[in-house]
């Protein structure tokens, strides 16, 4: 069943015809042409998938795009927007932080949504009883919800923790 | 996934008519438990109801030391609140012990208690499951079983509840807001859920059509000395062997009031009873610990199967309660 | 020589950082169809019926194939690859059907309304013995099954001290995070694959006779892998099924990706292995003899055989000597290449065993294998071209803090947590693939070089160019290098580690033609190609590497961690160190994943693995790595290839879980032979 909504996707509105059960992900990559995002499992196991919905980290995988209608969606492309690198997109390369780079997207976006998370004072499993901070278990905590199969986690880390400086 | 109808009502009263009157309609919360078995093939809804427009994201401070939480607020939120962390930390944790940043961010106080059991072969639609199909049989019995119950199973269903919220609520005597067809009632946390019984197919007493609004966390000033320990395969990201929720109270070496409930062990989070009674009065040591476990798990059935069964998580249980047990009443000195 | 050795960022970085680097599903073309799969529910027997009616009426739907109504295949000899051409089935989640329709949405409903009845026939899929067991010719890549110097058994009966244990890995899934994806195009009678492959020429080499075509007339195009670890080195069945299926909707290209869950019956993986190890040695802990006797499963369909004990052939001097393999063909999916194959497990019996053997005589487990270090490769008798694994040994004993070591298992604590550490070595052979080209044009100014080379991660786009600007004499940012097409030169597949010898040497042979023909101010234009030559048949070629783990269990819980884990290797010469790094340390990380958490569960009343989604089979998470870190000793080694290098991509997973292992009977006093080691295996022995 057909439904037409509207996102804004980059920075950029876009309107769009999709199957109720077209994913966020479905939607952005098969309908839009958007591939930043990554399908690695297809069900919220794997963090590839994540862009920010409404300044939040999310897996687009497990939402229904019918639900989002009017939703403000930044993928890792967005984050670039003229081509200017975002601090952590520049910490990936400078650390090496990924090899065959499908995850990577997803990565970037969490770190980019975790980040502020933090700067919220949101605690994690890592956190005590006070303010979360911003050091490497905090780090690893907070970005385990993104697989990295090539296990670039022990250059992630540094290059999150200089980006969020 | 065969094409179904999408609804965003305006309202609650609206969104809970549109389920009861349509047998295959569902609701979609933050839709990480739905969408998964939509692709699955578990459910085939022909109506999807969007509640995460309506739901409440507030968290009401009730006065007295208790808590509304709305069904929408997210787990990151609740996980996050100063009041929830100061009064309720093992809420806080049992929240973030789960899942993943992203999923906790979708995830709602409402519908994470309310994901179906876990079982890979529930899952799996190729294989037998009395929980997809009542009769079809268990495939989990004799299977892989690690992640499978040891307290209150069936011979129909061996499958364990996954939410580590849901095991800090039943600890926390809190209560659920239901607004179903005939109006609202309060359900008691502990009653939410079910055991497998003859029909593992109800994971929950909710009927058809009936609608979390919000749950309420009681005074419960003990719950300030509160902890979650998840025991898990990985360092985070997983779903429980074992988890323990426990607030405890000591006085002069004493245990003078205890909560516990168990995570990944039953078909629902197990509220300890038993365990509690045992502690009340008990000197706080190891021995009134261990022999606390040992009064919950004189039940206790491992099942067999692939790797050597789940027997494991008897003994397993047993030290992560007096671990727990053991790091509260040493922060309680 | 400059470039060589320049710790240079990624040249793919941008494009994978902003996600616009182009993975196969992710082609641009015109009005894509969308493929998906019909699998079998039965582990073994025949379709007795498939009905499509449902399917194909569907709102959406082009097409579905079966076996009824699928085109015959050209050559249909590799029966993993021959899909849709009979209706037998081998094993659970063999591929019987395909959907191809409008919408990856309406293609999945359709798949699910293929109705599929079987003749079910009663299956075996549990490897547990050797029970059926046969003698395989030869194994993967070409090694021998068996080997055998001296008497084995009569050093055993004479020896001072023996160990005479049984260890076993686990079935892994390579699980890259890009799943196995196609998209296929034919254009009258030529067909375009944007396919997930280690190597474009040899999926080409591997399509073509199976759809009759000449090679000549089929482009695949992967310019990103996301991932393989093997499991894209050679073609599955979703390739053939994606071209199938492309065919049947002539001039729409058609989308096929696997799902995760269809990966674990579709994709390759590796075999689970039973490894019988017997050690003999005297008081010192010289061996006498050395033997391992290897159970490992094959498909009934086509035959893989990892080469599981080819590294107890070469590690540690011993006058008896024995390896031998045996298969068990099993109703089960097709077992092929991971990470590391044969090595990878290989390593793991072996060097508990070694562990186990300096504990018995109380040696320092460094020192025990410094005492069998053999001077030449003992099972040629070949001189190694380099062999420093004693180096490696020493040098991470010195990082370490090695020497301050207690030998005694479980009497170190730190908090809540039993400590100990644990070493063990790794080894991985110097492949040559036997051919590749390079070509190298003068183009607007720069140097271009062409070869159908792959970059999964590994760096290829990155450090090409620096071999190739050491060859040209040239500032790296002279040349560009192109590669991933089938349109470029003959490439190998990036598989075995062999890629920078391989392509490097192709590289090399076409910069020195390029410059004896247009020396060094060549026109527009200009063009030379080269390629591999032979590889040094006079030495035995190895990297070697030694891993050191500290390991923590948990007093109270057996939870497993694994704070520090260090690698040092020996590789020849580094080409680049930043990307030589990653892959040391993705490799020792996915050891670590290997020796905690990996496990596919084969459940043999089904003959599937239920584990088959990343929620249940568990690879390591960020929060499971703490303090990675790769070094390596400065090698030189002027018979392996131009450049001195040793491939990387392969040893940094060898020995890992051993070392981890080592570490937990450090730590805990409990032995864990059997993979992966779970805090069910040393609840038991805690406090």
């Amino acid at each position: 069943m057909d439904s037409e909504i509207g996102l804004r996707v980059d920075g950029t509105p876009r309107r769009l015809t999709v199957d109720t059960r077209t994913t966020l992900l479905d939607a952005l990559r098969e309908r839009l042409g958007v591939t930043s995002p990554k399908k690695g499992c297809d069900h919220g196991q794997c963090g590839a998938c994540t862009v920010l919905v409404d300044g939040r980290r999310v897996l687009s995988c497990l939402t229904l795009a019918v639900a989002r209608d009017g939703a403000e969606v930044v993928t890792a492309e967005g984050l670039a927007p003229d081509g200017e690198l975002h601090p952590v997109q520049r910490a990936f390369i400078d650390r090496d932080a990924f090899q065959c780079g499908y995850c990577t997207p997803g990565q970037v976006v969490s770190a980019v949504g975790m980040l502020d998370e933090l700067d919220r004072g949101w605690p994690s499993a890592a956190t005590g009883t006070g303010e979360p901070e911003l050091d490497d278990a905090e780090i690893a905590e907070r970005m385990s919800g993104n697989l990295c199969r090539c296990a670039a986690y022990a250059n992630i880390v540094p290059a999150v923790r200089e980006a969020g400086r | 996934m065969r094409p179904f109808t999408y609804q965003a009502p305006a309202d609650a009263a609206s969104a809970v008519r549109a389920v009861t009157r349509d047998p295959t309609a569902v609701f979609l919360g933050g839709g990480t438990n739905l969408v998964d078995h939509l692709k699955l093939g578990i459910l085939d809804p022909g109506l999807v109801v969007d509640v995460t427009g309506l739901a409440s994201v507030e968290i009401t401070d009730l006065g007295g030391g208790a808590l509304r939480v709305g069904a929408g607020v997210p787990n990151s939120d609740l996980a996050a609140d100063p009041l929830v962390r100061e009064r309720f930390p093992v809420l806080s944790q049992a929240l973030l012990a789960g899942a993943s940043g992203q999923l906790r961010n979708m995830a709602t106080t409402g519908g994470n208690p309310l994901q179906r059991t876990r079982c890979v072969y529930f899952q799996d639609v190729t294989t037998p499951c009395n929980k997809r199909e009542p009769g079809s049989g268990c495939s989990a019995i004799g299977g892989w079983t690690r992640n499978h119950a040891i307290l209150g199973a069936s011979a129909h269903c061996i499958a364990t509840h996954p939410s580590d919220l849901a095991v800090a609520l039943a600890a926390l005597d809190a209560e659920v807001r239901v607004l179903g067809q005939d109006g609202e009632r309060v359900i008691p946390f502990t009653d939410l859920h079910r055991l497998p019984g003859d029909h593992p197919e109800h994971d929950t007493v909710l009927g058809h059509g009936d609608l979390i609004t919000a749950i309420d966390l009681p005074a419960r000033p003990i719950a300030r000395r509160s902890a979650y320990r998840k025991v898990r395969d990985r360092a985070s990201y997983a779903f429980a062997l074992v988890s323990v929720a426990a607030a405890v109270e000591v006085d002069g070496g004493v245990v003078r009031d205890a909560r516990i409930a168990f995570g990944g062990v039953a078909h629902k989070p197990w509220r300890a009873y038993r365990a509690e009674e045992a502690l009340r009065g008990a000197t706080a040591a190891d021995d009134s610990y261990r022999a606390a476990a040992d009064a919950e798990l004189a039940d206790a059935v491992a099942q067999d199967g692939l790797d050597g069964g789940n027997a494991f998580k008897i003994p397993l249980l047993r030290r992560t309660l007096v671990a727990t047990l053991r790091d509260l009443a040493r922060e309680d000195a | 020589m400059t470039a060589i050795g320049t710790d240079l960022a990624r040249r793919d970085g941008t494009v994978k950082v902003t996600g616009t680097a182009t993975y196969a599903y992710e082609a641009p073309v015109e009005r894509p169809a969308y493929a998906h799969p019909v699998q079998a529910t039965i582990a073994r027997g025949r379709i007795r019926d498939i009905e499509i009616e449902d399917a194909e009426t569907l709102d959406g739907v082009l097409t579905v194939l079966t076996p009824d109504n699928a085109e015959r295949l050209a050559d249909t000899d590799d029966k993993e690859l021959a899909v849709l051409q009979s209706d037998e089935v081998a094993f659970r989640g063999q591929l019987v059907g395909v959907v191809v329709a409008e919408t990856s949405e309406v293609a999945r409903e359709a798949a699910g309304l293929v109705r599929v009845t079987y003749d079910e026939a009663e299956h075996d899929a549990e490897l547990a013995t050797e029970r059926g067991s046969y003698v395989p010719e030869q194994l993967n890549a070409g090694y021998p099954t068996e080997s055998a110097q001296g008497d084995v058994d009569a050093a055993m009966a004479s020896a001072e001290t023996t160990i005479e244990r049984t260890y076993t890995t686990a079935m892994y899934h390579n699980n890259p995070l890009e799943p196995h994806t196609t998209t296929a195009l034919w254009d009258g009678d030529s067909l375009t694959l944007w396919d997930s492959t280690q190597g474009v020429h040899p999926l080409r080499s591997t399509i073509a006779p199976i759809f009759g075509l000449d090679e000549e007339r089929v482009r695949v195009i992967c310019p990103y892998v996301g991932g393989g670890f093997g499991s894209k080195g050679t073609a599955h069945a979703n390739v053939t099924l994606a071209t199938l299926a492309a065919r049947a909707v002539p001039g729409r290209p058609v989308r096929l990706a696997l799902t995760r869950q269809q990966m674990f019956s579709l994709a390759g993986y590796r075999t689970p292995t039973i490894q019988r190890m017997r050690l003999a040695a005297d008081a010192d802990g010289r061996l006498s003899a050395i033997a391992i006797d290897v159970v490992e499963q094959t498909s009934r369909i086509k035959e893989y055989a990892e080469q599981t004990g080819t590294p107890t052939r070469i590690m540690y001097a011993a006058e008896n000597r024995s390896v031998t393999h045996r298969l068990v063909p099993l109703d089960v999916p097709v077992p092929s290449w991971m990470r590391a194959p044969g090595d990878c497990p290989g390593m793991f019996g072996p060097e508990v065993a070694m562990d186990e053997l300096a504990e018995r005589l109380g040696v320092d487990p460094i020192e025990l294998r410094i005492r069998n270090e053999p001077s030449v490769d003992p099972d040629t008798g070949k001189p190694f071209s380099s062999r420093n694994l004693v180096a490696c040994l020493l040098a991470g004993a010195d990082r370490f803090d090695w020497a301050d070591r207690d030998l005694r298992p479980g009497v170190r604590r730190s908090g809540d947590w039993l400590v100990g550490t644990g070493v063990a070595a790794s080894t991985y052979p110097v492949h040559r693939m036997p051919a590749s080209t390079a070509v190298i044009r003068r183009e607007a100014g720069r140097y271009v070089v062409e070869i159908g080379a792959a970059d999964l991660g590994t760096g290829t786009w990155t450090t090409l160019p620096q071999i190739a600007a050491d060859a040209l004499d040239v500032p790296v940012s002279d040349v560009e290098v192109r590669i991933g097409d089938t349109r470029y030169p003959m490439a190998s597949v990036a598989g075995g580690s062999s890629g920078m010898t391989t392509w490097g040497s192709a590289v090399v042979e076409a910069a020195r033609a390029f410059r004896d023909k247009f020396g060094q101010d060549p026109a527009d234009g200009d063009e030379a190609d080269g390629s591999v030559g032979p590889a040094d048949e006079d030495h035995a070629m190895h990297a070697f590497g030694a891993q050191f783990v500290e390991a923590h269990v948990h007093a109270d819980t057996g939870e497993l961690r694994v704070p520090r884990l260090l690698g040092v290797f020996a590789a020849g010469r580094i080409i680049n160190p930043r990307t030589a790094r990653s892959q040391f340390i993705g490799g020792m990380t996915m050891g670590l994943s290997m020796a905690l958490h990996e496990h596919s569960v084969l459940d043999p009343r089904t003959g599937h693995v239920v584990n088959h989604d990343l929620a249940e089979y568990h690879v390591s998470v960020n929060a499971d790595v703490t303090d990675v870190e790769a070094t390596w000793i400065d090698e030189h080694d002027p018979y392996v290839n131009a450049m001195g290098s040793k491939g990387i991509g392969e040893i940094g997973i060898v020995g890992t879980a051993a070392a981890v292992s080592n570490a937990v009977w450090h730590a805990t006093g409990v032995r864990v032979r059997d993979l992966p080691i779970t805090l069910d295996k040393v609840l038991a022995a805690l406090p």
